[in-house]
């Protein structure tokens, strides 16, 4: 693993849907202590944080939210959402986030998996998007290009983006965790790899690493469905923001990889309950996936923040008129971008706001 | 608990026949009133056509046909067949079809108890004529010969230096009946899902997969791994000559449609019936410029025409033991000229576009000849001649393989 990045590099930021931190901070204790983190609570959150000793933090609520955004906009940042203001006020190269009731999970062997370890070594080692390479990531150790893979393709591009999975409760959606109610993903599979170009991939915000300078406006706080709740399976704003990345990278030639590192999801909510909200979001996606595919950006855009823009006219005429939540998107795309360009910042600075 | 009315067509892997619930979703609804129709240029329409699914999804208790009727294991081998010896309470049920490389005068022993036939040099030529020129000499890739005269819908390819593996838990892996499995279910070339094969006992499709698209189409190719010895070119195996595989990665993905891949045939499945003639291992080993490209040039334009008619390849499981670590030095002299020469390779086919009248697999590789002839003839003669092969190739299937006539015998070589 290539560890060859500062502490100072990285922020992890944390959307707070739940209350008591008290004990996803002392599990992640060994993982996070070392860097700095960003906390923001859901706006419609209304009891206090609990937060344990010892970390090196900031917390953000709704009235920092809104003092910085303003009140129209902080709408932008609920729920699962509010992760994203902490991504807008970050000074750091790296992000790394996890859901709030997720904790560290062990590999085959038993040992605890450095989640935060793994996604910097995935984001600092090249990504291989142009050409499928059979052994998985070749920089990993006791592994490497197979023949047959193009030497001209061997030293891969930057990667932007690593998604990992999860353990135990998998990211599955609401029609498919009810009816297979008992079913927890028990598999260990011992792999990263890159996403190939042109390939989307449903990117699940509960377990995500980026690199904030080299793609940080296109993880974008959208799609909002109208019955959007508390659950991942009451929301689809982290697919739609994957999907986003991923036409973006692919169109910049940036690499996008899913794997490793694992954590683990512990149980909670009724996806029986969920059902009735996220059939919004199932019967959204026959929709969005095909617009995905065949979104073309234009050469001439050359900034994540044009491709974004791009991405959002195109939502606006294709989508805009399918369904009100599209052309909500849409503006809350075109929203984001001026926020970033506002608020936001390419450089890093070590202090934080 | 009871269902709300469930509108959208429940995808076959998710009638619950398992687990004792109380309900079961409407399982034949009419066609979704809010799926629009129109044009829907990459989600392939035969996933919207309500028809009774032909596999089962394996996360139930049947077990995995065995299929010894329907499956040839095509072997290529220069040496013996000791190996043979090791999968044999795997591959005893099965037909074998041997296709013994280089000196036809020397006998290649096989283990008792197998049911198979034997070709050698002498066979080839007897059987295709003239158009034998097509098929390898002193090059694995003969055992394409293989594959041209089996009558079986599906074939399983294994390197004569590749033995059984042992899974993490030190359980001895059925390597055979993984690829099966892997054939029978569905893959998933249009979205990656990020839990990797759905299919599989334990997994699902993750949040956000479209359900229009999770019946997924049939899979043509199942491309398994190696522990102990990767598959790496001469330049790597000179610089990490100790380097053994020995990370199990329980996983079987589809690659992705639009993407390359580096086809390794030392074990490899397929639907014969869907795509055998596209499995044409080239023109390598003695009197050609080139030797180890036979499977990778076979496995482009495999993905290409797959891509183009809508079938699936996945890789990943299963592992089998890679024993024997080829001369490197020999290599290098074989692969050097592919080592420049895939550098024009996989750009030509990452454009190749076939037309929608090539709706067979044959159209698809005839078509793939000719422009191998326009592009690729500039970068070397050899292409050109690669080319015609590619055509004789086709002939010589089509006249082997005559359609609608699967069981037509033709002269064997001998068997036992």
């Amino acid at each position: 693993m290539s560890l060859a990045i500062k502490d100072d590099e990285v922020d992890i930021v944390i959307g707070a849907l739940r209350s008591d931190l008290t004990i996803f901070m002392n599990e992640w204790r060994p993982m996070f202590s070392r860097f700095h983190l960003i906390i923001v609570k859901d706006p419609d959150l209304k009891e206090e944080l609990k937060i344990p000793e010892g970390f090196n933090l900031d917390v953000y609520g709704k009235p920092d939210i809104d003092q910085v955004v303003g009140s129209s906009t902080s709408i932008l940042f609920s729920g699962y959402s509010c992760r994203y203001f902490g991504y807008l006020v970050s000074r750091k190269k790296y992000i790394i986030s996890v859901d709030d009731d997720c904790l560290p999970a062990r590999d085959p062997k038993g040992f605890l998996v450095d989640a935060v370890a793994q996604h910097i070594s995935n984001l600092t080692n090249p990504a291989t998007p142009f050409f499928f390479n059979t052994l998985y990531d070749p920089y990993a150790e006791g592994a490497d290009f197979v023949r047959g893979y193009p030497f001209s393709l061997r030293g891969g591009v930057k990667c932007a983006l690593s998604c990992g999975l999860w353990l135990n409760l998998a990211d599955h959606d609401a029609p498919t965790q009810a009816l297979k109610a008992r079913q927890r993903n028990s598999r260990y599979v011992d792999a990263v790899m890159t996403v190939p170009a042109g390939s989307l991939i449903p990117i699940s915000g509960i377990n995500i690493a980026f690199e904030r300078e080299a793609v940080g406006p296109a993880l974008v706080p959208a799609l909002k469905l109208a019955g959007e709740g508390k659950c991942r399976w009451e929301t689809m704003e982290d697919i739609w923001s994957g999907l986003c990345v991923k036409v973006v990278c692919d169109h910049l030639g940036l690499g996008v990889k899913t794997g490793l590192p694992y954590i683990w999801r512990t149980d909670r909510g009724d996806p029986i309950a969920s059902l009735k909200k996220e059939w919004e979001g199932v019967k959204l996606m026959e929709e969005v996936i095909p617009f995905f595919q065949s979104v073309r950006l234009p050469r001439e855009a050359t900034t994540v923040e044009e491709c974004i823009v791009e991405v959002a006219n195109a939502v606006k005429e294709r989508l805009g008129s399918m369904d009100p939540v599209f052309a909500r998107a849409a503006k809350a795309m075109l929203d984001w971008i001026k926020l970033w360009q506002s608020v936001g910042s390419s450089s890093s600075r070590s202090s934080a706001v | 608990m009871c269902f709300p009315y469930f509108p959208i067509k429940t995808p076959p892997h998710l009638l619950c026949t398992c687990h004792p619930c109380s309900f079961l979703p409407y399982t034949n609804p009419p066609f979704p009133p809010f799926l629009p129709s129109h044009t829907r240029p990459s989600i392939p329409s035969p996933c919207f056509a309500l028809k009774s699914p032909s596999f089962s999804p394996m996360a139930t208790v049947s077990p995995t046909p065995l299929l010894k009727d329907e499956l040839d294991i095509v072997i290529p081998t220069i040496r013996n067949l000791d190996f043979l010896e090791m999968w044999r309470p795997f591959f005893q049920p099965y037909h074998l079809i041997i296709v013994q490389d280089g000196d036809p005068t020397k006998t290649i022993k096989v283990p008792e108890g197998f049911d198979y036939e034997l070709y050698n040099r002498n066979d080839i030529n007897r059987i295709l004529g003239p158009k034998a020129s097509c098929i390898s000499f002193k090059d694995s890739a003969c055992r394409c010969f293989g594959y041209m005269v089996s009558k079986k819908k599906y074939i399983y390819t294994i390197d004569d230096d590749c033995f059984v593996a042992k899974d993490p838990s030190g359980k001895d892996i059925n390597a055979l009946e993984q690829h099966i499995q892997n054939l029978l279910s569905p893959s998933t070339p249009f979205f990656f899902n990020t839990l990797y094969d759905p299919y599989r006992s334990g997994a699902d499709f993750v949040r956000g997969y479209p359900f229009s698209l999770r019946e997924g189409v049939p899979t043509a190719v199942s491309h398994g791994l190696w522990l102990n010895i990767p598959d790496y070119d001469a330049p790597t195996q000179l610089v990490k000559p100790l380097e053994r595989n020995t990370r199990y990665v329980d996983a079987i993905m589809t690659i992705p449609k639009g993407t390359l891949f580096p086809m390794c045939g030392m074990n490899l499945a397929f639907n014969r019936e869907l795509i055998g003639p596209a499995m044409y291992f080239g023109l390598m080993g003695d009197g050609q410029p080139i030797g180890r490209y036979d499977d990778m040039w076979a496995g482009w334009c495999t993905k290409v025409i797959c891509d183009h008619l809508g079938w699936g390849v996945k890789t990943g499981l299963p592992y089998i033991w890679h024993s024997k670590a080829s001369n490197p030095f020999v290599n290098l002299k074989k692969e050097y000229k592919g080592i420049y020469w895939q550098e024009e390779l996989i750009p030509f086919f990452q454009s190749v576009a076939l037309p929608k009248d090539c709706t067979t697999v044959q159209k698809c590789y005839i078509e793939i000849s000719k422009q191998v002839k326009a592009k690729l003839g500039k970068v070397d003669d050899y292409f050109n001649k690669l080319a015609d092969a590619m055509v004789t190739w086709i002939e010589a299937w089509d006249e082997l393989n005559p359609s609608g006539d699967i069981s037509a015998k033709i002269p064997n070589g001998a068997s036992k």
